[in-house]
C-alpha cells in the first residue's frame, strides 16, 4: 500500500476523507483537456456488458463526457456496443472510423485523437499490457478490477503505477466499494477507532453459478475462452481474482496494507465439465496480515448452497459488518453506527469522483491500491492451486506468466485442473 | 420443501388436490374451495384461496403466501425452459424463458428458507407464471391490481399493518421474513399487506414502470396498507452494473416480490 502521505494510519484517515482514493502528495495535473475544452473523451477497450455499462456510468455520471472511440476482439461485440451506445445520445454516438475490432484494438482506441479517458473492460489478463499502453501514451484511466492475473503482471502494473505519478496522470479503478458512501463513512469510523483495534476480519463471496457461452464451430480455442474468460486462469485469474477481489479490498482497505502471507484450499467439485475450463468453483484462504491479523476469505460459485457477499471486521470493542448487496454498513458495539443516509450509485459515482479529480486537477491515482488487491487474490489462487503457503513476496516475485506469448486466434490447449500438492 | 399447512378460517375448507370444492349449503353451485398444488417437477407444495366473486367482480384463487425461493427456484432450474438474456433475440410469443443465473447474492443476505423471491423483476414475476401455468396446464397469472384490492379488503387487511398482523418497518427488523409467519387474514391469506410489495397485472409488458401493491418491510406501519401501490422505476436495477441490465434480478428493490392468481371460471 502507498505511503506517500507519512504514516499507515494517516494515509488511511486522509484517504477516507477524500472518498477512499489514493492521494499523492505533492503532484500536479497535466493539462489534460481535450481539444481546448474540459470535454472527456472516452475510449473504451471492451465492448462486453461491463464496458458498455462503465461507458454509460461515465456519461451519466458528469457533464460533458462523451464516448469518442471503442474497440474490441470481437467484431459483433463492436457492433452492439455502438448500437446500445445510441441509447446515451449523441455522446454515445461513434462513427464507423472510431469503431475498431481485433486484439490490437485497444491500440488504436487509446491513439485515436479526443480520447483522454480510457476505459479498460477486456477480460483482466489484457489489463497490464493495456494499463502500460494507455498511460505510455499520456492518457487518463479507467480500469475495472481485477488489474492481472499473476505476478509479472502485477509488476507490469506496479510499474505503470509509477510512471502515470511520473506524468500525472489519473487512474480511477472499478473497485467501486470505495466508492460506495456506506463503506466509506463504516471504514471512517473503523480507522477513527471505532472498534478499537483490528484483531481479525472475514471476507465472502459466495453465489451460484454464472453465464457460460457454448461453443460454436468457427470459434477457435482462443475465442472460445475469451468469449467463456471467467474459467480460463491467463484470462480471468479464477473467480478469487475476478470476483472475490472486491471483498479482499474491502479487507485490505480495512487494515490498511496487504496480506503477508496465504495459506488457502480450494477445488472444483460442481462445474466439472469442459465448458467451465479448468477454473476451480471454490476457495478458502486464510490470509496473515502484519501483527498476526488474520483473514477469513471464502469464495464459491456453486449453484444452490448457502449464499454471502460481505465483509466483517473485527475490532476488539466491537464489529463493522459490510454487505454492500443488502446495502448493510454498519458498526455494532463500539462507537456503533449504522448508515442511513442518501445513497448514490457507486457505479457511477466512482466516474464522478474521477472526472471531479480530473478538472480540478487534484491528484488521483488508485492503480497502487487496485493492484495490491489483485495481487492479495492471486497469492490466494496460487496457495490454492498448489497446496502450499505463500508469502507476499513470491506472489508479486513470481514468474508464471499465464498469458501466452505471441497471442493469436488459433489453438490453445487448456491446462489441466490444478491439483494441490502436486504442483511445483 | 412444501410449507407447514396452516389452518384455514372454519368458513373454508383446505383440501389437497386441484379445484376441489367445499360442500354446498344453500343449494347455489358449490363455490371453489382453497386448494394444496405442488410446484411440477419438484415436492414444492403452494396453496391458494377462494376469493369469492362479488358485485361485477368475478372470482378467483388467490396464493395464500407470497411466492418462495422454494418455488421460484423450481422455475430457475427448468432446463426445458431457455434462459433468456437481455440481449437475445426475442423470444416466440409462446416460448417459456427462465431467469439467467443472478449475480451476487440473491437474497442479499436474508438467506431462502421459508423466504419469498423477491427483488425479481415484474417481467420475472410474469414468466414464472406462465411456466407454471404451461407446466400445470391451469391459467395461473399474476393478479390485477383490482383483485388484489378487493383481495385485500375482503380479508379485512386494511387495518392489518396497524393491528401488527404484518411485517412492516414498525416490526420487521429490517427485514424480509419468511412468508406466513404474520396471521392470516379472513380469507386465510398472509402477508398481503407487508413483507414484500406484490407484483400485480397492470396489462403492461414494459420492463418498468410496474405496480407493486401492499407495502413491505421497509413501510411504516401508516403507508402499508390495501391501497398502498409503488410504482417502479429503472432506480429499482440501477446497481447493475452491465449494459444491457438484466431483465431478470434487480440490484435494489428487496421490497418486492409476488403471488399467484388464478380464475376461477376458466380451465
Amino acid at each position: 500500500m502507498s505511503d506517500d502521505t507519512g504514516t499507515r494510519r494517516d494515509f488511511i484517515r486522509k484517504s477516507a476523507v477524500a472518498g477512499g482514493t489514493l492521494l499523492a502528495a505533492g503532484l500536479r495535473a497535466p493539462a489534460v483537456h481535450a481539444a481546448g475544452s474540459d470535454t472527456i473523451g472516452i475510449g473504451l477497450v471492451g465492448c462486453g456488458g461491463r464496458g458498455r455499462g462503465a461507458a454509460a456510468d461515465a456519461v451519466k455520471s458528469s457533464p460533458g463526457v462523451r464516448v469518442v472511440a471503442i474497440g474490441d476482439a470481437f467484431p459483433d461485440r463492436v457492433a452492439e456496443a455502438r448500437e446500445r451506445l445510441k441509447e446515451l445520445g449523441e455522446a454515445g454516438s461513434v462513427p464507423d472510423e472510431r469503431a475498431y475490432v481485433g486484439l490490437d484494438a485497444y491500440q488504436r482506441v487509446i491513439a485515436t485523437p479526443g480520447v483522454n479517458y480510457v476505459i479498460l473492460a477486456t477480460p483482466p489478463g489484457f489489463r497490464p499490457t493495456h494499463l502500460e499502453a494507455a498511460v505510455a501514451a499520456g492518457k487518463n484511466v479507467f480500469t475495472e478490477k481485477p488489474v492481472a492475473v499473476d505476478g509479472p503482471g502485477i509488476r507490469s502494473v506496479l510499474a505503470t503505477y509509477e510512471a502515470a505519478r511520473a506524468k500525472g496522470l489519473f487512474i480511477g479503478a472499478g473497485t467501486q466499494r470505495r466508492h460506495e458512501r456506506g463503506y466509506v463513512e463504516a471504514l471512517r469510523r473503523v480507522h477513527d477507532g471505532g472498534i478499537g483495534e483490528i484483531v481479525a476480519a472475514r471476507a465472502y463471496w459466495n453465489q451460484g453459478s454464472l453465464w457460460n457461452k457454448p461453443r460454436q464451430p468457427s470459434w477457435s480455442d482462443v475465442e472460445w475462452q475469451m468469449r467463456n474468460w471467467l474459467y480460463f486462469t491467463w484470462l480471468s485469474g479464477d473467480h478469487i481474482v475476478e470476483q472475490h477481489v472486491h471483498n479482499l479490498d474491502v479487507a485490505n482497505w480495512a487494515l490498511g496494507g496487504h496480506p503477508l502471507r496465504a495459506m488457502g484450499m480450494g477445488g472444483r467439485q460442481s462445474r466439472i465439465s469442459p465448458e467451465y475450463g479448468h477454473g476451480f468453483d471454490h476457495f478458502a484462504i486464510d490470509y496473515e496480515y502484519a501483527g498476526g491479523v488474520h483473514v477469513m476469505s471464502m469464495c464459491r460459485q456453486i449453484p444452490d448452497c448457502a449464499n454471502r457477499v460481505a465483509e466483517t471486521v473485527v475490532g476488539t470493542k466491537g464489529t463493522c459488518e459490510l454487505e454492500s448487496g443488502a446495502k448493510r454498513y454498519e458498526l455494532v458495539g463500539g462507537a456503533a453506527y449504522k448508515f442511513t443516509d442518501s445513497f448514490t450509485n457507486p457505479y457511477v459515482q466512482e466516474h464522478a469522483d474521477l472526472i471531479a479529480a480530473i478538472r480540478a486537477g487534484e491528484p488521483y491515482n488508485e492503480l497502487r491500491q487496485v493492484a495490491e488487491s489483485t495481487l492479495t487474490a492471486i497469492m490466494g489462487r496460487i496457495s490454492a492451486y498448489t497446496g502450499k503457503a505463500v508469502t507476499w513476496e513470491e506472489a508479486l516475485g513470481s514468474s508464471e506468466a499465464l498469458m501466452p506469448t505471441n497471442l493469436a486466434f488459433g489453438p490453445l490447449p487448456v491446462p489441466p485442473v490444478a491439483r494441490p500438492g502436486q504442483v511445483t | 420443501m412444501g410449507h407447514g399447512r396452516s389452518a384455514l378460517p372454519a368458513a373454508l375448507v383446505a383440501l389437497s388436490g386441484l379445484a376441489l370444492c367445499a360442500p354446498s349449503t344453500s343449494g347455489a353451485p358449490p363455490a371453489p374451495a382453497a386448494y394444496t398444488a405442488t410446484v411440477p417437477g419438484s415436492t414444492v407444495t403452494f396453496e391458494m384461496a377462494p376469493v369469492p366473486a362479488a358485485a361485477g367482480a368475478a372470482g378467483f384463487w388467490l396464493g395464500r403466501r407470497e411466492v418462495t425461493w422454494a418455488e421460484y427456484d423450481v422455475f430457475r432450474a427448468d432446463p426445458q425452459a431457455k434462459a433468456q438474456r437481455a440481449d437475445d433475440p426475442p423470444p416466440g410469443a409462446d416460448a417459456i424463458t427462465r431467469p439467467t443465473p443472478p449475480y451476487a447474492d440473491e437474497t442479499f443476505g436474508f438467506g431462502k428458507p421459508g423466504m419469498p423471491a423477491l427483488s425479481i423483476t415484474h417481467h420475472a414475476a410474469v414468466e414464472y407464471t406462465r411456466w407454471l401455468a404451461r407446466r400445470t396446464g391451469l391459467p395461473y397469472r399474476l393478479p390485477t391490481e383490482k383483485e388484489w384490492e378487493r383481495a385485500c379488503r375482503a380479508g379485512g387487511d386494511e387495518s392489518a399493518a396497524k393491528d401488527g398482523r404484518a411485517w412492516v418497518k414498525d416490526n420487521a427488523s429490517e427485514r424480509p421474513h419468511p412468508v406466513g409467519t404474520r396471521p392470516a387474514d379472513a380469507l386465510g391469506l398472509f402477508d398481503l399487506v407487508g413483507n414484500v410489495a406484490e407484483w400485480v397485472d397492470s396489462g403492461s409488458a414494459a420492463l418498468y414502470p410496474q405496480l407493486a401493491k401492499g407495502g413491505s418491510w421497509m413501510d411504516s406501519a401508516g403507508s402499508a396498507s390495501c391501497d398502498s401501490r409503488r410504482v417502479s422505476d429503472p432506480s429499482w436495477n440501477e446497481r447493475d452494473p452491465q449494459d444491457p441490465q438484466s431483465i431478470w434480478w434487480q440490484t435494489d428493490a428487496t421490497f418486492v416480490g409476488f403471488r399467484v392468481a388464478r380464475s376461477f371460471e376458466t380451465k
